[in-house]
């Protein structure tokens, strides 16, 4: 059962895709510039760019599908409204991520990796944004969180969900 | 006249609250019919302070920390634009022991001034050094860089003048000029403090690498774990620009250097130089094989200098104040200062600018004041993800690249990392070898399957599984990835992992319950 808002999202704006490829086709080594562009403006990349993508830099679909798959920040599905990048690496370790990580797993049901049911939530596992002195830390919709803990992850899963916080 | 104060807009500053604590501050003084300007600086490194704030008084600059929005009406009210007493009161910030204690030749303006402001670049002694090397022109530059000691703090140490030489050596054509601000190892953050607070300096030692080398075009890889780094170093790119410091003629000069900033996308590996390259030209971040050198075939086949953020940075410094000048700091063949970072369970965290040879302890304890937790220190690792866990015993040995090298270490770009008691080494082993497996590249075999491997057999030794044959398999495998991979990351994955067995092997002792993922 599909609402025509859903339909609307699963829609592919080949202009829209074309125009952003073109904006930055022209660069040196292009890819990054490009594929960041599109995950910017549609919050991943749809592979129907990968055909487009491949026409405007001269290179094989293959060779952009294995750009694509190489680097972890590049997105082959919709994530949620809101996304939470939490550091999973040692300086943050060290301060307890790894509970904060089963916290979420276990009291809001959305484990680092997945998006919530409800769509409202994404939340990725990074390694290092460089806040390890006011460790945990974790980047929310582009944020720095610092001195994260049960508490302030708490009220940021509220605020995906559109709850005051 | 305005009163001046400066809140800090680094990224660890926002993290716990800074933009809040700025609008606060701002609306209290309109409420009050107040003229206050307020100037957004870079951190100055003291981040169990941030956000700290700055006032400009009489007595000069006073800070006060840390300061949450809701301390807005209670500062007005205790007069703090004149430096008037407040709980949260810190004095004049460069007597806090944390940054008089420092040697700070790099971080000099960090925090200090309005990192998008030439012109407050130029007061603080900004562009001397670039200004020195269009005087000298590209041998002599290279020379100073060579009698100043300076090494690669990327991690490999290798001697900066030596790479820049041999680009300039290269015939003429297109040359780069890359930086690497990938800066993915845990427990450093030098990089991003810099290109957030004072972005001018990195332009400005790219400038002069530029000259040196004779290359007109630099990029700037940063990684996207740096959204706000990466917006604030473009910024100052077109403030450079505008400003004559990058163009066609540099401070009027007849070389031309311009630069663009690229973002990564999430892929340690893009840190190690080759991959990184290939990252720039678009491709799989996979590593190339050594030689040819970047410095001789590097981005789009041409020849190349790569160098760390800081490495850059030094220049303006060694230009500006003399090779021999920076080359008293130090000890052994570590020369000048190093940024150094103390992060993760600690009581005072942030970046310490020392020269090299100071001890790990004294970091820990004098600086940073031991665990955040209170709890007992139970093991540092230094130098990122793959750097050595260190037990107590080992915290008197000096920070110097060859000294770590002695101890089964490595500096790597300076992170130090604290952990207390509640740590688990034989999870953090297993930690070592998978980050090894999502990180891999993917071309050397007994990296991208032997780390794989090495989990399971750190699942099967936690969970006492013929443990005895399995610490045998666990060895073996750390031979293998040393000699068998082409790189660092599959090279020195075994550092972490033999350190943590060789200086903690109770926890991989423990009862079977112990083995949780
Ligand atoms: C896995 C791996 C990751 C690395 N990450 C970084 C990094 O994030 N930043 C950096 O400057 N160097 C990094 N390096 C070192 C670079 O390969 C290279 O030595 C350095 O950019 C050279 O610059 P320097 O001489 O100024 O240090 C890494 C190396 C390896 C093997
Ligand atoms: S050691 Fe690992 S990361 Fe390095 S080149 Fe080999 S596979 Fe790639």
């Amino acid at each position: 059962m599909k609402t025509p808002a859903a339909a609307g999202r699963d829609a592919f704006d080949e202009t829209g895709a074309l125009a952003i490829i073109a904006a930055h086709a022209g660069l040196e080594g292009a890819a990054l510039p490009v594929l960041h562009a599109l995950q910017e403006a549609f919050g991943f990349i749809d592979k129907r760019n990968i055909p487009l993508i491949a026409a405007a830099l001269n290179i094989s679909k293959a060779e952009v599908h294995g750009v694509i798959s190489f680097y972890h920040d590049f997105r082959g599905a919709r994530p949620g409204r809101h996304v939470l990048k939490l550091c999973r690496a040692e300086a943050c370790q060290s301060m307890g991520s790894e509970s904060l990580a089963a916290h979420l797993a276990a009291a809001h049901g959305c484990a680092p990796g997945d998006t919530s049911a409800d769509g409202a939530l994404t939340i990725d596992n990074v390694y290092c944004l460089g806040n390890c002195a006011l460790s945990p830390a974790a980047l929310f919709d582009g944020e720095p969180v610092g001195r994260l803990d049960a508490a302030r992850i708490d009220a940021l899963v509220a605020r995906s969900r559109g709850l005051a916080s | 006249m305005s009163a001046r104060v400066f809140i800090p807009c680094d990224s660890s500053a926002l993290s716990v609250g800074a933009d809040a604590a700025a609008r606060a501050i701002a609306q209290e003084a309109e409420k009050r019919g107040l003229a206050v300007e307020i100037v957004r600086t870079g951190s100055r490194g003291l981040f169990w302070l941030e956000p700290m704030i700055e006032v400009e008084t009489a007595k000069g600059r006073l800070a006060y920390g840390p300061v949450s929005a809701g301390d807005a009406a209670a500062l007005f009210d205790a007069g703090f634009l004149q430096g008037g007493a407040h709980p949260k009161a810190l004095g004049a910030p460069e007597e806090i022991p944390f940054l008089k204690n420092q040697q700070r030749l790099i971080f000099a303006r960090c925090g200090v001034t309005d990192p998008l402001s030439l012109a407050d670049y130029r007061a603080h002694g900004g562009l001397a050094g670039l200004e020195k090397a269009i005087a000298l022109g590209p041998k002599g530059t290279i020379e100073e860089v060579l009698a100043s000691g300076l090494r690669g703090r990327g991690g490999a140490g290798f001697p900066t003048g030596i790479k820049w030489r041999t680009v300039a050596g290269e015939p003429a054509g297109q040359k780069y000029i890359v930086c690497n601000a990938d800066e993915g190892d845990s427990g450093t953050f030098a990089d991003r403090m810099l290109m957030e607070g004072d972005p001018f300096t990195l332009i400005e030692g790219m400038a002069i690498a530029g000259i040196a080398c004779g290359a007109d075009k630099g990029f700037v890889y940063i990684r996207s774990e740096y959204p706000h780094a990466f917006r604030m170093f473009e910024q100052a790119i077109l403030k450079a620009r505008a400003g004559g410091v990058l163009g066609a003629a540099v401070l009027g000069s007849p070389h031309s250097f311009d630069l663009e900033a690229r973002l990564g996308a999430g892929a340690y590996i893009c840190g190690e130089e080759t991959s990184l390259l290939e990252s720039l030209e678009g491709k799989r971040g996979q590593v190339r094989a050594k030689p040819p050198l970047p410095a001789i075939e590097g981005l789009f086949g041409k020849p190349t200098a790569i160098n760390n953020v800081l490495s850059f940075a030094s220049a303006p410094w060694i230009l500006a104040h003399g090779a021999k000048a920076y080359a008293e700091f130090g000890m052994g063949r570590s020369r000048g200062t190093q940024p150094f970072q103390l992060a993760g369970n600690v009581k005072r965290g942030g970046l310490i600018e020392l020269a090299f040879g100071v001890t790990i302890r004294r970091l820990v304890e004098e600086f940073g004041g031991g665990t955040h937790s209170g709890r007992p220190l139970r093991t540092v690792q230094v130098g990122g993800p793959l750097g050595a866990y260190f037990p107590d015993r080992l915290l008197d040995t000096p920070l110097d690249y060859e000294a770590m090298l002695e101890v089964k270490g490595m500096l790597g770009h300076g992170g130090i990392v604290v952990f207390d008691d509640s740590v688990d080494l034989a999870r953090q082993a297993r930690f070592a070898m998978e980050f090894c497996a999502i990180e891999s590249c993917g071309k050397c075999t007994p990296c991208r399957i032997g780390s794989t491997r090495g989990v399971e057999t750190l699942d099967k030794i936690t969970a006492g599984v013929e443990r005895d044959k399995n610490l045998a398999v666990l060895d073996d495998l750390c031979q293998l990835l040393t000699d068998g991979s082409l790189c660092a990351l599959g090279g020195l994955t075994p550092i972490p992992v033999l350190s943590a067995l060789t200086h903690f092997r109770e926890d991989f002792h423990r009862p079977a319950q112990k083995a949780t993922s």
